[in-house]
């Protein structure tokens, strides 16, 4: 058995092991792993999504356990400080002694930080690791303003986070341009231009000479005599390569680091290679992932199957969205080959910017650069990588737009295309996965092939070959309800609308297979609440539970009850009552983030008899358990609030009463602030009106939840008129076209055209319906009824509220504890 | 204070529903072989089409379930095995490539009513009883 050391514990480190594991197994192979920092492997690529997740475990490669599952024995926080040659052994910094067979050096680099004076001081970081990110982060709280030294690839990310941290951000770059590894000066211009549109500030050809500052920093001191006051400094310049402990050891280094290695990634050790960006293969280091893990394959290669792999170099091709900005940059981007020919595309309005280089004779591809729109990339690059012929106006494949091109780009790609460059992964590749495993879904292939779960980009175009394949094995890719319905909740809209079906049975007779399930059921149920508002309890077994027993359901099968309130106002009266039926029914009481009061606990043979008592003192079903419209939350507005420009409370309780009862393809939550202190939080709703000098500003689709987005400017400064006709025919829009529970944020993140798409049909009427839909809103505005006024006032709809069907008492198994003075379900 | 409303007691277990049924029960299935007890439940129209109901029998809580469109009655314990609550007989039943099923409200886990094998998942399986219908009442067949 032979034992392996590897030093570092990076993204390359980590591949590594994954590689040599899928080859040799511990009886063949002892595997031990050193990395210096507290945690395992992670993602570095996309290093600026922690600023906004904040979670290290969704940039990891892997957890904790995976190393102990293939047994990899991994030493984290422990940093090799020197390797013993001779005695074949290496020492960390804890004095702890581990003997190998074969070393691997996968140590990395470091933030290359400039000799400039003042560098010292508080207030600047290098942007590296996640304890980096941490140390910005907590810095970042009580500063107003920050700077970026460095305009390449990962200063203009570290830009990004930084302006996501919401501090007014510069970017300093030595150079003429923005990128000028990968960009032309074009390109840069374009770049640049869009990024200062959003609100970047850019400053090129500056040589920092000092930092100022009393103990920390305050400004930036130029060569060229000028200033810039910024309280933060985030250096971002360059690499240099970890080799501290391999030129102590006597292992060759270049003149500017990097462990020197031959095409086997074997240095002048013959037990030890190097990897990733330590290694210095043919004078270059590779600052880039996908070449690190083709290093870590070719030295896998050798150690588990004795092959005779050689690493040729890489190609240093990059696709990125840089703060929303596609950036593409591949082969030889800037038409460096002798006689290169040209081809420039640029749109200055839309900040588009696209160039090809074709060799002398006009026949193959070399390079080129695209931003703006990168859509491209992915086919320019196969037609590159595979010598592809171009077509007779090769001018077209930037010009094309992305959709028609795209796809019959990919027709003539060859199966032995890479697609996946990270992992190195081919067309061929994919197609028989999909064909052999039946996948049916990008994620699936991704989980079943690893494609595209490196630097991501070249999901795009396996979600294109996935479509393809799927195609051609006859399989249509259509969003059909379930095994019970061929078609669409769209198509299903119309069906029941134009057919005028009234029944879940006469729909599944007529149009669908099958006894149904729990997919369909509530699905139907909810189309036909949102077209004929009927009450939803006649069809009560094809309702989810809580539709079924107008409640919430809660653990232990009890259910909650929520009054509506509109707009969360609510007399002293009112409350009184709420209290005295909680005390009666013994109902835990707690306030919903909605501005109503929620009471928890209730059997299922009191829920009527609780209504009862809350319709006699005036209230009404608050469709908590629906998808439905949930509550219209308003701040004080102008009637108290000295900030405030309108009678918020008086139209969400308008807008409120409109919409109660409507059912929607899920719940629905709008709000009304009174001023742009927002103090309703209408951005994070389906549907936000926010008061200006002038009328309402009206947004729409954001939402809170697990992945919370704001709500987007639909149009601005109208009257209240205007606005509730906005939203009659926005909600219509969304109940008719959206997907089974989704919500309005991912039904617009979803739509061809986006909001552009969404304002030209309900503001323009470009589809020419905005009429139906409004007459749709009033129809159901019109027939609306209290659900819980109809239950409670037929006995018969009343006797299904019970538990048992051969006994009046109630489930005897709920179980209730205590806490703070009320009852909770018994945990289960 | 007005005395018509009871206070929260500091011990919610003398809630009056706690005094029966306190034991947990075992579910077993019942084979229409072993049946030497039919229970008369209830009478057809007191159950809802194409859905369950909930019936006590000695304390055993049961789920049964006319399966209208398919002119088929179930019954299956009417606990879920996933979190150990009382609720199957108000999941939405249906059916998977013909297998007729009953998903429990809670986190929607399916199971097949003819064996009670669980269809999405590794829960346990329903213990199931053999149903009859005669002269328009429902009965559940159990070994004593």
């Amino acid at each position: 058995m032979k034992k392996v050391v590897v030093v570092g514990n990076g993204m390359v480190g980590y591949k590594f092991c994954e590689k040599l594991r899928s080859k040799a197994s511990s009886d063949k192979i002892e595997l031990v792993v050193f990395g210096e920092e507290p945690i395992p492997a992670y993602d570095r690529v996309h290093l600026s999504e922690y600023f906004s997740e904040r979670s290290s475990e969704k940039l990891s490669m892997a957890p904790k356990n995976w190393y102990m599952e293939n047994d990899v024995t991994l030493h984290t926080g422990e940093l090799v400080t020197s390797i013993d040659r001779e005695n074949k052994k290496v020492i960390t910094h804890h004095g702890h002694e581990e003997l190998y067979d074969k070393l691997v050096l996968a140590t990395g680099s470091s933030a290359l930080v400039p000799p400039i004076t003042g560098v010292d001081k508080a207030g600047v970081f290098v942007y590296r690791t996640i304890e980096d990110l941490d140390n910005i982060i907590s810095y970042g709280k009580n500063v107003k303003s920050a700077a970026v030294l460095g305009g390449g690839l990962l200063g203009l990310e570290a830009g990004k986070a930084l302006m996501d941290m919401g501090l007014e951000t510069h970017i300093i770059e030595f150079a003429p341009k923005l990128m000028p590894r990968q960009l032309d000066d074009h390109g840069s211009a374009t770049l640049r231009q869009t990024l200062e549109s959003l609100g970047l500030q850019i400053h090129l050809n500056k040589n920092t000479k000092e930092i100022r500052g009393n103990g920390k920093l305050e400004r930036l001191a130029f060569n060229d005599g000028g200033n810039l006051e910024v309280d933060m400094l985030v250096i971002s310049c360059g690499i240099v390569p970890r080799d501290e402990m391999a030129t102590t050891c006597g292992l060759n280094t270049g003149p500017r680091g990097g462990v020197i290695v031959d095409n086997q990634l074997l240095t002048n050790d013959p037990d030890i290679y190097a990897i990733g960006e330590v290694a210095l293969y043919n004078n270059m280091i590779y600052g880039l992932v996908a070449p690190g893990y083709d290093m870590a394959d070719v030295v896998v290669n050798q150690l588990a199957d004795g092959g005779k792999k050689e690493f040729k170099g890489c190609d240093m091709s990059t696709k990125l969205k840089l703060i929303g900005v596609d950036v593409g940059s591949f082969g030889d981007a800037l038409g460096e080959t002798p006689e290169a020919k040209t081809i420039v595309f640029e749109d200055e309005q839309q900040g588009i910017y696209k160039r090809i280089n074709l060799s002398a004779d006009g026949k193959r591809l070399l390079g080129g650069i695209l931003v703006g729109d990168a859509s491209q990339y992915n086919m320019l690059w196969q037609i590159m990588d595979n010598e592809l012929a171009l077509p007779p106006a090769p001018e077209e494949l930037i010009l094309a737009s992305r959709g028609d091109a795209g796809s019959d780009a990919l027709g003539p790609l060859p199966d032995s295309a890479q697609v996946c460059s990270c992992e190195n992964i081919t067309k061929g590749d994919i197609v028989n996965a999909i064909k052999e495993g039946n996948l049916e879904n990008v994620g699936q292939v991704k989980s079943c092939t690893k494609a595209g779960t490196g630097c991501g980009a070249c999901s795009p175009m396996v979600a294109d070959i996935l479509n393809d394949t799927l195609k051609s094995m006859g399989k249509v890719v259509r969003k059909v309800l379930c095994e019970h319905f061929d078609y669409t909740r769209q198509e299903l809209y119309d069906l029941i609308k134009i057919k005028n079906i009234k029944s879940y049975e006469d729909l599944l007779n007529t149009y669908g297979s099958g006894d149904g399930c729990e997919i369909c059921k509530p699905a139907v149920a909810s189309l036909m609440a949102s077209i004929w508002n009927d009450l939803v309890t006649k069809q009560d077994t094809i309702q989810d539970t809580n539709d079924r027993y107008l409640a919430n359901i809660q653990k232990g099968g009890s259910y909650s009850v929520v009054p509506r309130v509109p707009g969360g106002e609510i007399t002293p009266d009112k409350l009184i009552v709420l209290g005295e039926v909680a005390k009666k029914y013994n109902l835990y009481s707690k306030i919903t983030g909605g501005q109503r009061i929620d009471l928890f606990g209730a059997a299922l043979e009191d829920l009527p008899k609780i209504w009862e008592e809350l319709i006699d003192a005036g209230f009404e079903s608050g469709h908590a358990y629906g998808k439905a419209l949930r509550t219209v939350k308003s701040c004080v507005g102008s009637t108290w609030c000295r900030f405030g420009l309108h009678d918020s409370v008086s139209f969400a309780v308008e807008v409120e009463n409109r919409y109660r009862g409507l059912r929607a393809p899920h719940k629905l939550k709008g709000a009304v602030s009174g001023c742009r202190r927002e103090c309703a939080e209408a951005q994070s709703k389906d549907f936000g009106i926010i008061a200006t000098e002038l009328g309402w500003n009206l947004y729409v689709c954001g939402n809170g939840g697990a992945n919370p987005q704001h709500a987007q400017l639909l149009a601005g400064d109208i009257d209240s008129e205007t606005c509730i006709k906005y939203l009659d025919r926005f909600l219509i829009y969304y109940i008719r076209t959206a997907e089974p529970l989704n919500r309005t944020a991912t039904w617009l993140n979803k739509m061809e055209g986006g909001l552009n798409h969404l304002k030209s049909v309900v503001i323009d009427d470009t589809l020419g319906i905005c009429d139906e839909l409004e007459s749709d809103m009033q129809y159901m505005v019109d027939t609306y009824k209290c659900e819980w006024k109809e239950v409670v006032n037929d006995p018969k709809l009343r006797s299904k509220f019970s538990h048992f069907i051969n006994s009046e008492t109630g489930d005897p198994t709920q179980k209730f504890e205590e806490i703070r003075g009320q009852k909770i379900p018994a945990a289960w | 204070m007005d005395k018509k409303y009871q206070l929260p007691g500091n011990n919610f277990q003398k809630d009056l529903r706690m005094n029966i049924g306190e034991e947990l029960i075992n579910y077993e299935t019942v084979s229409l072989e072993e049946v030497n007890t039919w229970f008369k439940v209830a009478s057809i129209e007191d159950f809802p089409e194409n859905g369950g109901a909930c019936a006590v029998y000695r304390g055993l809580q049961i789920a049964i379930f006319n399966f209208s469109r398919r002119n088929e009655w179930y019954a299956t314990q009417n606990l879920c095995p996933h979190k150990q609550q009382m609720i199957l007989a108000r999941g939405i039943i249906g059916s998977q490539k013909n297998e007729p099923k009953v998903a429990c409200p809670y986190h929607k886990k399916a199971f097949s009513l003819k064996s009670g094998k669980n269809l999405n998942g590794n829960e346990c399986d329903l213990a199931t009883y053999p149903v009859k219908v005669e002269s328009g009442y429902v009965y559940v067949g159990f070994k004593e």
